[in-house]
């Protein structure tokens, strides 16, 4: 960790580590609320499942970045563990493209 | 972090053709586990892209009211022939009969974020080989992990035996009440199937989770790795509980948000 570059002492590291853990915390518990307003207030449609998508992802990075600590990783393992999930990229596009066509040969 | 800890690192008087070297500067069981959670990821991804493909392919319920000619303020009722809106299914809680969406669930999500920050704290006491805190936090995480089990299983009975006292008609001219995988009262029988396997699978990993939380938890308590020197297992073991909790992020948000 960044705490041992610096020579903290464990105290000091302890405190830097756990206010960092917290603030994630925060920013966590933040997002997870502002969808849950907007689930109430907002009328449902694409405009607002973009939203989500758009928390929903925001979360997922705070939660790899910091909780998994791949922020701290090498760049080629921080690559080698995101270009794959280009792959689910192409499949969302894919198959709900596909369901789209399902739905007009049924109805 | 293997490289930057205090701690020694297992292999490190070895030559280069012998394990010497960490390839991207991670230990070899980091590795292993970043590469099962990547692939892990594609299990889910597969899962929750299916039920948005299925949920594509079918009605929804301003799509039903307009090709069926009637007006948009009918109020929402379940039926075989639209795809429900999640928050009129998932609207209890325990103990109380009242219509409150989507509060239990976010409960759920609650705990299992929080019991995803006591694990990075014990991964941080970790670091500091500071046992007691390690043992502290890792009982928290076990507790948080079972807590979220127990709310999933009383989802899981609510969502089964249904809701209200007459149940929706099914194509064969019955009324149905509750769920199963051939027929379900809250919408076509794919919902419900979806719903077991996807909230099932990953019940499932947060299963094994707090199996694996409680053999770290014991380790750790028998000096196991005070003696090895480092904690870096429960790092590992961090890894797997917080792509758990991630992997709930999502399923929160397309299974019961959209």
């Amino acid at each position: 960790m960044a705490a041992h570059a610096e020579n903290l002492s464990p105290e000091e590291a302890k405190a830097k580590n756990v206010r960092k853990i917290l603030t994630v915390t925060a920013i966590l518990a933040g997002i997870t609320g502002v969808e849950f307003l907007l689930a109430f207030t907002m009328p449902a449609g694409t405009g607002r499942n973009i939203i989500f998508l758009i928390l929903t992802i925001a979360k997922a990075f705070y939660i790899v970045a910091d909780f998994m600590h791949l922020r701290h990783e090498v760049k080629s393992l921080i690559m080698a563990l995101l270009l794959p999930t280009a792959f689910i990229v192409w499949l969302v596009v894919a198959l709900i493209k596909e369901g789209g066509a399902m739905y007009i040969g049924r109805f | 972090m293997a490289t930057t800890t205090n701690a020694p690192v297992l292999g490190q008087h070895r030559t280069i053709w012998d394990g010497g070297t960490e390839p991207l500067k991670a230990s070899y069981g980091k590795l292993m586990m970043w590469f099962f959670l990547l692939s892990d990821t594609f299990s889910f991804a597969g899962l929750l892209i299916t039920y948005g493909m299925i949920r594509y392919s079918h009605s929804s319920f301003g799509e039903y009211l307009a090709a069926t000619g009637k007006p948009e303020t009918t109020p929402f009722s379940f039926s075989i022939d639209y795809w429900p809106v999640p928050e009129q299914v998932f609207d209890a809680i325990p103990f109380f009969e009242v219509h409150l969406p989507l509060v239990f669930v976010g409960i759920m999500t609650f705990i299992l974020i929080v019991s995803s920050v006591t694990m990075v704290l014990a991964v941080e006491a970790g670091h500091r080989m500071d046992k007691a805190d390690v043992q502290k936090w890792m009982l928290w995480t076990i507790l948080g992990g079972m807590a979220f089990l127990g709310c999933q299983a009383w989802e899981w009975s609510h969502f089964i035996h249904g809701k209200g006292a007459i149940g929706t008609l099914m194509p064969d001219g019955n009324l149905f009440l509750g769920a199963n995988l051939v027929q379900n009262q809250y919408g076509p029988p794919l919902f419900a199937d979806l719903f077991f396997f996807i909230t099932g699978f990953h019940g499932t990993h947060v299963t094994s989770g707090v199996i694996l939380n409680m053999l770290i938890f014991y380790n750790t308590t028998m000096g196991v790795y005070e003696r090895t020197g480092h904690y870096e297992m429960v790092e590992k073991i961090g890894l797997y509980w917080h792509f758990v909790d991630l992997v709930w992020v999502f399923v929160f948000t397309f299974f019961y948000l959209i």
